[in-house]
């Protein structure tokens, strides 16, 4: 219904998933004339939202679609309905194919199974949902990339309960990452074909490592997944131990990386034994204080296959304020991670959960947020896709503020174009601004197009994110 | 292939690693572009969130580790039922029914909820059965509750529409040579004004009369002499000569008729002529006996624990209720709606009574509206052209367990029909199952006023998905 220039509106069994329906919310809100777009689904979140962003929004449920538009006259608003049309005409239509009833798109992971020759389901519904299409997957003799976060642990260990006895891999939930057979699931970077398999409960260590690998030349065999709870005492390393196995068997696996936060201790313990009766090698990369970091261990990998390492690529702005200068906040107070002077505020502003509590160990203080955390992800999209609380981070930052920009497969297709003028206005307020660029050359976003564009802003870019910590540690005045 | 001996637990994941993947992707649609952009063969799932307040009671139901299995051996036994007809014999002898006592269609009701065509076919059964003398006095002795009603589906019964068993009442009699069950229905009336439908004046107490004095003993001699009548078959067959089972039984009939009439003429020479013109003066005479071939099946898939499969769809024409194999005898009930159809001569909505009747059964084992794609001569009757009833079957293959292996569809590449249908499903897809039906009038003693689909009420399969999660 419309009012005035408000336009509200309940479309009844209307799905569509919340970065889609971000994008399109996107596109309306970018237009003249248009104040507030609200395209998502009539979740309690979203309905509070438009309420409060004062739209007289009718009774509905999650299983509806809710619209709610704003402009600036009746003309401006009729524009945007028509773009709102053209958007979801686009969404809608394409859902891949070789099913065999064309026309008709199976409506569950177990339909699909029965009626396409399947190796591996991605699962990325809301969490909530994602255990009876996982469970459909696995039932089906496939293995499952779970992408979903918000997963309930007791579904995660039947689920990978039932895979074992099924013989296959559960990747995930909360798994961001995977390279199987050359192909990228989920936010995965063009890496060339390598002998190293990695094995990650950790997405972007797991990026990380994987394109240290392709810019020395070496590349994966395959980057497996497991999630990022998987070598908790809950999860006991089930998808691990069964990525490991997998990996050992692989004839185009030389030597494996395995990548963690730091695990539960008698689950640690368990995988060394394991890891002990393996033909391949394995190196750890188990992330914790005098632990090595993802780079150093990338690099051991590298030595144990004799690949020379290389310089890894870094290119330093002229800083704003020089490193020896140590100043303190503004007005002389605290800065933001509570330390007055003489060093400077460190803010850590991260997509990548193993990135940024590798960035805090490496750089030794500092206020480091995670905006891939559930916390922040629940009822929006990842930060690789959706920037906007980063960029709102950025733009109230002091000091010297560290941040991931990781590139691939599903993330953002051009992260520079937003973030090239955010640096710019942060230089101006003689903010440093340390970007540890995560990506290759083959990505579509380009490694050198995206550091050119960043490094031209203002920024100093480096591809290993812990000299990415080191030198804004060093620019902070701490410890690094 | 790898020339190093395999892990313990490297089989099925090697073979991941080894080829190419397939993938099936769900969710996010930026990461299924992704897939395609990197062209890797990949199939897309259009997933919807499942029916409100579903989410917690799904999770539990999913994680049961018997459910698999129980679904397997529950919808295995649907499917592999070999019902036959046996017989033809008077309600009171087979379901020994006392005098006084009254089945009805549908979830159990008493007489204050029950709506006018049950009330109406009531009446006519306690005239039928002599107990009053007028429809007053019939519809005083069943408000005063000292008559007994119970539902068809609590005595191995179903009945069509208002689905009303008295005791003199003749019955198809149908066995399961595979699980060893029997079930049964009341023979089919014809079409107007008839008991099932809610009329009950002399024409229809006098018919009934005629069908237990001549008909039910013709046919129960003809069966005698010709032996069982393999149901099974002559559905198979009826389905690719483009009946559905439920709205459209004009092949089947013919086909039964076949099969019947030789033994007819010998078993009871005198009377062929009308038995058999009876029968063949009515497309519908096969329901009735497929009704009973579809309880004998779905009765055999019965209290299979953890399994989520629906072994009834019942209305009553108050409440459409169901029963899930893994819950025992209880009803899970919504509101019945009142059905979408075509209507006959100058009837219209407003003289429709909501959804009536256990021929439901038939949509429960895989016919009906979940065959309606082999049945495109009846598309326009029940709504629709020949894609929605394509569509309409295809949807059914979201929410079942299985596909028929006898029960073929040709214009679908001798697909079996979807067959099974467990509430899990209907709870994530929030697609219902597709029902084909005839409509009552509202008003008792009016009969059948038109024809078409209607959609069960969602709370039923809600209600008896939670109390599977409740286990």
């Amino acid at each position: 219904m419309t009012t005035g220039t408000d336009l509200v509106e309940v479309r009844a069994g209307v799905y569509h998933d919340s970065v889609s329906l971000m994008r399109v919310s996107q596109a309306l809100t970018a237009r003249p004339g248009v104040d507030v777009a609200v395209v998502a689904m009539a979740t309690e979140l979203n309905v509070g939202l438009a309420r409060e962003a004062g739209f007289a929004v009718p009774a509905a449920g999650p299983a509806d679609l809710l619209v709610a538009i704003r402009a600036g006259s009746a003309a401006d608003l009729d524009e945007a309905a028509e773009e709102l049309e053209r958007q979801f005409a686009a969404l809608t239509g394409g859902g891949g194919g070789g099913f065999e009833t064309a026309g008709a798109a199976p409506r569950t992971t177990g339909t699909a199974a029965r009626g396409f020759d399947a190796t591996l389901a991605l699962v990325s519904v809301p969490g909530e949902h994602a255990f009876a299409e996982a469970m459909d997957a696995v039932e089906a003799g496939l293995s499952v990339m779970i992408f979903s976060d918000n997963v309930p642990v007791a579904q995660e260990v039947l689920l990978k309960e039932r895979a074992r006895e099924r013989g296959v891999l559960v990747m995930g939930p909360d798994c961001g990452t995977a390279i199987v057979g050359g192909a990228g699931l989920g936010f995965a970077n063009v890496v060339r074909p390598g002998r190293i398999g990695v094995v990650a409960a950790s997405g972007t260590g797991a990026q990380q490592v994987a394109c240290l690998l392709d810019l020395a030349g070496a590349g994966v065999s395959h980057v497996l997944g497991v999630g990022g709870r998987d070598l908790s005492a809950a999860v006991r390393g089930r998808s691990t131990l069964a990525a490991l196995a997998a990996l050992d068997a692989d004839p185009s696996t030389d030597l494996i990386v395995l990548i963690s936060k730091p695990p539960a201790p008698e689950i640690a313990q368990k995988v060394r034994r394991f890891v002990a009766g393996l033909r391949t090698p394995v190196v750890f990369a188990l992330l914790g204080p005098g632990a090595d970091d993802l780079t150093t261990a990338t690099e051991k990998a590298l030595r144990a296959l004799g690949v020379p390492v290389p310089r890894w690529p870094s290119w330093t702005a002229a800083q704003a304020t020089a490193p020896d200068e140590p100043q303190a906040g503004p007005d002389g107070e605290a800065g933001p991670d509570g330390r007055a002077g003489p060093g400077r505020g460190l803010w850590g502003i991260y997509s990548g959960g193993t990135l940024c509590e590798e960035a805090r160990i490496v750089a030794g203080a500092g206020v480091f947020t995670d905006y891939g955390d559930d916390a922040y992800t629940r009822g929006r999209a990842h930060p690789m896709i959706d920037p906007s609380l980063r960029l709102e981070a950025l733009a109230s930052a002091e000091g010297v503020v560290l941040m991931d920009v990781v590139l691939g497969h599903a993330a953002d297709p051009d992260p520079a174009a937003w973030l090239v003028p955010a640096v710019r206005a942060a230089r101006e307020r003689g903010v440093d601004v340390v970007v540890a660029l995560v990506g290759t050359d083959s990505d579509p976003q380009g490694l050198r197009r995206q550091a050119d564009a960043l490094v031209e802003a203002g920024a100093s870019v480096f591809v290993s994110n812990a000299a990415a910590a080191r030198h804004a540690a060093a620019l902070a005045g701490s410890a690094g | 292939m790898s020339s190093r001996p395999s892990g313990p637990s490297a089989t099925p994941a090697a073979a991941l690693l080894g080829g190419e993947p397939r993938v099936i992707s769900v969710g996010v649609a930026v990461l299924a572009e992704a897939l395609d952009r990197q062209a890797v063969p990949r199939v897309g799932v259009e997933w919807r969130p499942p029916l409100p307040g579903t989410a917690e009671a799904l999770g539990k139901v999913v994680a049961d580790p018997r459910r698999a299995r129980a679904n397997e051996i529950a919808v295995g036994r649907l499917i592999s039922a070999r019902p036959h007809l046996v017989g033809v014999r008077p309600a009171r002898e087979v379901l020994g029914l006392p005098s006084g006592t009254f089945l009805h269609a549908g979830p159990p009701i008493d007489w204050d909820r029950a709506s006018g065509p049950m009330r109406g076919a009531l009446i006519g059964a306690v005239l039928f059965e002599g107990l009053a003398g007028d429809a007053e006095e019939a519809a005083r002795l069943l408000a005063s509750g000292r008559v007994t009603l119970d539902s068809c589906h609590h005595h191995r019964a179903v009945g069509p529409m208002a689905g009303v068993v008295s005791p003199s009442m003749w019955m198809f009699e149908v066995a399961d040579a595979e699980h060893g069950g029997t079930a049964y229905c009341s023979l089919n009336e014809g079409l107007g004004k008839v008991l099932r439908y809610g009329a009950y004046g002399p024409e229809v107490v006098e018919r009934l009369r005629w069908m237990g004095e001549v008909l039910g003993p013709a046919l129960a001699a003809a069966l005698a002499l010709s032996g069982p009548v393999d149901l099974r078959a002559l559905i198979a067959q009826a389905l690719q000569m483009g009946d559905e089972l439920h709205n459209r039984n004009r092949a089947a009939t013919s086909l039964l008729v076949r099969e019947l009439a030789p033994a007819i003429v010998d078993a009871a020479p005198g009377r062929a002529a009308e038995v058999l013109r009876f029968i063949n003066g009515n497309d519908h005479f096969f329901l009735n006996a497929g009704m009973a071939a579809g309880k004998v099946g779905a009765d055999a898939a019965r209290d299979v624990p953890g399994s989520s499969l629906v072994v009834a769809m019942a209305r009553n024409g108050t409440d459409f209720g169901i029963q899930v194999s893994g819950l025992g005898n209880r009803w899970f009930t919504g509101p019945a709606g009142v059905p979408d159809g075509l209507y006959l001569g100058a009837y219209g909505p407003g003289d429709a009574n909501p959804d009536i009747g256990d021929s439901t059964i038939t949509e429960t084992s895989g016919l009906g509206g979940f065959a309606m794609a082999a049945a495109p001569a009846i598309v326009r009757f029940v709504g629709g052209d020949v894609a929605d009833a394509v569509a309409a079957t295809r949807a059914m293959y979201e929410i079942t367990l299985a596909e028929h292996p006898a029960y073929q569809i040709p214009g679908l590449g001798f697909r079996g029909t979807p067959v099974g249908v467990d509430v899990a499903l209907v709870a994530r897809t929030g697609v219902l199952p597709v029902v084909n039906t005839g409509i009552a009038g509202r008003v008792a003693g009016t009969g059948q006023v038109g024809a078409g689909l209607v959609s069960p009420p969602a709370e039923a399969f809600t209600a008896a998905l939670v109390a599977l999660a409740a286990g």
